[in-house]
């Protein structure tokens, strides 16, 4: 994307008026859509963002400019304007010489969807939609999305690093509308892992399309979810983002040093359950969350943050690693070249306990069973945090019963992770996430096995 | 100054082919963001980015493409792509470009030259008055989560074939800080902002102590137990729960069975003190704006009046399809086609002070957090739930901090449950404008 003796140019640049560190973060990105909805495929389209954003730390203060001008005038340019946000004082020259790495993520891209005919992605809309519809009559509206998105990197730093990466996703959602006589509900299905077009080799997309008509149709006899509080079974792979935001934000090294998480200060200490072991993992091959290097460059890792209920580490970007004398634990990632990076999860997961999944839910009288998860939220200061279930049922007697309409439930972090009481052997990955923090979004996963949550605050409104 | 903008519109536009509507949207923004900690720059990001966004409908199929860059090699490539792109949609009979309707462009006071000009340094130093203040404020302040300020220039450009011809350039700055307040073990957080068109319309000082006074009254927060309350939202959160509402009255949203208040025009779907207005013409808006993602004059729409349903907003494909005129409400950036939303969505303020709304409830609680829109609230279905967080109101005052609970109801429940709307308008650094709002009714969830 740009040459190695320009980035060794622009890097001096940025560190004449007295940078500590430099770096050079270039990206080149292709996104192509296609999406069906209400029958019509109603638009393809494809774009193309491709610049380059330079920062300069001086102490504490980062400056930072961008450029969709990649020619050395344009860094250079951009080079300056970070240096003078730093503010620094010194001078001098800087010789920076880079020692080019390969970044590697252990397996091959099989097709590069950039070489699939538009026509097939289309084709795709159209068998989703189908049988979608042929589910039920009840099914009154479908929409189907279709996404791909090639993004190269390049990170050149004042420490030499020289290394680029090339990322593939590709993404296949479902989402239904049904009708009855109580009103309308939804149900949705999505699939996405940094893979190309052989996505379609593993699912089948008339199955994800009856899937979420399926989900749509069994709320329409959903009744309102429980008020207060009981205990809750999550299903396995349905919802690993409790975790994300139970502990997975807290354990952020940037909110840690603000004081900022409910987890500061307590590595070593059993902050959740014997038998809970906690992992972030860049490395997980072809999930959605996968990077072979992060958006500084380090390579990605494997993190163990929580060992059988005793918290081990935080999760660590550039910045944060370098003020505490340590290492990055390739955490450091961001949205685009147009922003700063900051401490980021990659895949976040449970492991496995040893139970039986059907034994979990026979041995709570009562209580509610998560199948699917939605989003959720943290306020890593305080642990709060939400999370939606958008296919929920009761438990009675120990068995799986009527469905429930949507709702959050609410919980705290530290709590939450004490309660766990029980951890299935049927661990599986989620469906694929974006994480948003700072206004930034990055592509994330998670999974879990089925396991229960002693108590937990159900937001519902019956009594 | 953004003439350069439209120059290269209309380049794009003079492509178009015989049969062939274009449509070329040219974007610059120039943005500085300040971020402060302990006194000092933590970082200092400023850069100027640029895009164009090209639309080609030729024989009722649509197709779309952009680029993060105006270079003539990139608009070129965009062109041929959207036009590819085009090929493969469905034949659909509405298809089309938005058409000059005769609707003046208003003139707003959107741009100051005086954000343009204001130096860097006098930036930092109203993010570092921010923070100090912060934290003066109140012995158990521990901390800022953020401080940060942030300001930019919009500059935008729509032509088409069709007609359409806009150009404009808007500016606004805010600053926001997330304060911390800790007593023992407990820390409890606050945020407060404060928006404008230039920096001198900005006030650290109410920012600072808004967010201070948010975290502390925090301090000593128990779980409520459940039940039935009277629920006061607060202006940040109403504000929330109306970008929402604004949803479903999206006329795309209607036509594709998506809304539920779909076949409800003209009827009563809410208490008759909700009269719910769009306007991006207010210029106190944050996002106020002259003309919509299409280039059609922006407009006052009233979409509640008295609590019944008037209108549904519409974009120019919408309109045309459901037989009606577009409202001005095309919504995009550079990077897609124009969906249908609100812009600028506002309850017409009541009589009643916050605290005089406060002083008629025996029994209730106050909300001046939520947490979890997106995940606890289906507008589609109306299902509501969100976490919150706030203080319990006893016998017409403010009681005992509460958080970790939820509060529950449906859309449609909550509009007819609400008893009384405030005076307090409050502008935030959103598309929707916040007030006091008193809906009786929802169910709390707690221990």
């Amino acid at each position: 994307m740009i040459e190695q003796s320009v980035l060794e140019v622009v890097l001096g640049v940025a560190m004449r008026t007295g940078g500590e560190f430099a770096e050079v973060f270039a990206e080149d990105r292709r996104n192509a859509s296609a999406v069906l909805d209400d029958g019509r495929v109603e638009e393809l389209t494809s774009g193309r963002d491709r610049g380059a954003g330079i920062r300069v730390v001086v102490g504490d203060t980062t400056g930072f400019a961008h450029t969709a001008d990649l020619t050395e005038a344009g860094l250079i340019a951009a080079a300056e304007a970070a240096a003078a946000a730093a503010r620094g004082g010194g001078g001098g020259t800087n010789v920076i010489a880079l020692d080019r790495r390969s970044a590697s993520r252990g397996y091959d891209i099989e097709t590069y969807p950039g070489d699939v005919p538009k026509a097939s992605k289309v084709e795709l809309l159209g068998r989703a939609n189908d049988a979608a519809r042929a589910v039920g009559g009840a099914i009154s509206q479908v929409s189907v999305s279709y996404g791909d998105n090639r993004r190269h990197i390049l990170v050149a730093n004042s420490d030499g690093l020289f290394v680029e990466d090339d990322t593939v996703r590709t993404f296949f959602a479902v989402s239904c509308v049904a009708t009855g006589d109580a009103g309308m509900q939804t149900g949705r299905e999505s699939v996405g892992h940094t893979i190309g077009f052989e996505l379609f080799d593993m699912y089948d997309v008339d199955q994800l399309a009856r899937n979420a008509a399926d989900r749509a149709l069994t709320k329409l006899a959903a009744r309102p979810a429980p008020s207060g509080q009981m205990p809750v079974v999550i299903g396995s792979g349905g919802g690993g983002v409790l975790f994300h935001e139970a502990c997975g934000h807290g354990l952020e090294a940037d909110l840690v040093a603000k004081g900022a998480s409910v987890f500061r200060g307590r590595v070593g200490q059993q902050v959740a359950s014997k038998g809970v072991t906690v992992v972030d993992d860049g490395t997980m091959e072809r999930e959605w969350g996968n990077i072979a290097v992060d958006d500084e460059g380090n390579p990605a890792q494997r993190n163990v943050l929580i060992e059988d209920g005793v918290l081990t580490d935080y999760m660590w970007d550039h910045l944060r690693a370098r003020k505490e004398g340590r290492r990055s634990s390739g955490n450091g990632r961001r949205q685009s070249y147009q922003n700063l990076p900051m401490v980021r999860m990659t895949n976040t997961y449970l492991l496995a306990g040893e139970e039986d999944p059907e034994a979990i839910i026979a041995s709570t009288p009562k209580g509610v069973y998560v199948k699917h998860l939605g989003g959720g939220q943290v306020n890593t200061a305080t642990g709060d945090f939400v999370f939606g279930m958008t296919e929920a049922y009761l438990i009675e007697d120990g068995k799986i019963t009527e469905p429930l309409r949507e709702g959050n439930l609410i919980g705290n972090g530290p709590e939450v992770l004490q309660r766990i009481d029980a951890l299935g052997n049927d661990f599986a990955m989620g469906p694929p996430g974006t994480c948003g923090k700072d206004g930034q979004g990055v592509p994330v996963g998670d999974g879990v096995p089925t396991l229960r949550v002693s108590s937990l605050t159900i937001g519902g409104t019956a009594a | 100054m953004s003439e350069d903008l439209l120059a290269i519109a209309d380049r794009v536009v003079a492509m178009s082919k015989p049969g062939e509507q274009i449509e070329a949207v040219v974007v610059r923004g120039t943005e500085t963001e300040i971020r402060v900690f302990e006194g000092d720059v933590e970082s200092l990001s400023s850069a100027q980015s640029q895009g164009v966004g090209i639309r080609v409908v030729v024989d009722g199929r649509q197709g779309f493409a952009y680029a993060g860059s105006l270079d003539e090699s990139a608009i070129a490539e965009t062109l041929a792509d959207a036009r590819d792109n085009a090929s493969f949609a469905t034949f659909d009979e509405f298809a089309g470009l938005a058409e000059p309707d005769g609707v003046v462009i208003p003139v707003l006071d959107l741009h100051r030259d005086a954000m343009v000009s204001f130096a860097t340094a006098d930036k930092i130093a109203m993010a570092i008055e921010l923070e100090r203040v912060v934290m003066a404020a109140d012995p158990r302040i521990s901390g800022i989560e953020s401080a940060e300020y942030a300001d930019s220039i919009s500059e935008a450009a729509i032509a088409s074939s069709t007609g359409i011809r806009t150009v404009g350039s808007e500016t606004s700055c805010f600053l926001a800080t997330y304060a911390m307040a800790t007593e023992g073990d407990e820390t409890q957080t606050g945020f407060g902002f404060s928006v404008g068109r230039e920096p001198s319309d900005l006030t650290p000082s109410a920012a600072a102590i808004e967010a201070a006074e948010r975290a502390t009254r925090m301090l000593g927060a128990v779980q409520p137990a459940s039940g039935r309350l009277t629920v006061v939202l607060d202006p940040w959160v109403t504000a929330q729960f109306l970008g929402i509402l604004g949803y479903t009255l999206d006329g795309e949203s209607v036509l594709k069975g998506r809304s539920l208040f779909a076949d409800r025009l003209g009827e009563s779907v809410g208490s008759s003190l909700l009269t719910l207005i769009d306007d991006p013409t207010d210029v106190r808006s944050f996002t106020a704006t002259d003309a919509d993602g299409e280039g059609l004059a922006a407009r006052r729409n009233v979409l509640i009046e008295n609590g019944v349903l008037q209108k549904f907003v519409h974009n120019a494909y919408s309109a045309r399809r459901a037989g009606t005129v577009s409202t001005g409400n095309a919504v995009r950036g550079f990077k897609s086609t124009p969906s249908v939303g609100c812009l600028s969505v506002s309850l017409v303020p009541g009589s009643s002070d916050p605290a005089a709304l406060i002083a008629g409830i025996d029994d209730g609680v106050l909300v001046q957090e939520v947490s979890g829109l997106h995940s606890g609230v289906n507008p589609v279905s109306g299902d509501f739930s969100t976490g919150a967080e706030g203080l319990r109101i006893r016998n017409g005052e403010l009681a005992e901090p509460v958080r970790e609970f939820t509060i529950a109801s449906t859309l449609q429940k909550m509009l007819r449950d609400v008893q009384a709307v405030g005076n307090d308008l409050q502008f935030l650094p959103m598309n929707a404008t916040g007030v006091s709002l008193v809906v009786a009714d929802l169910t709390v969830s707690g221990s």
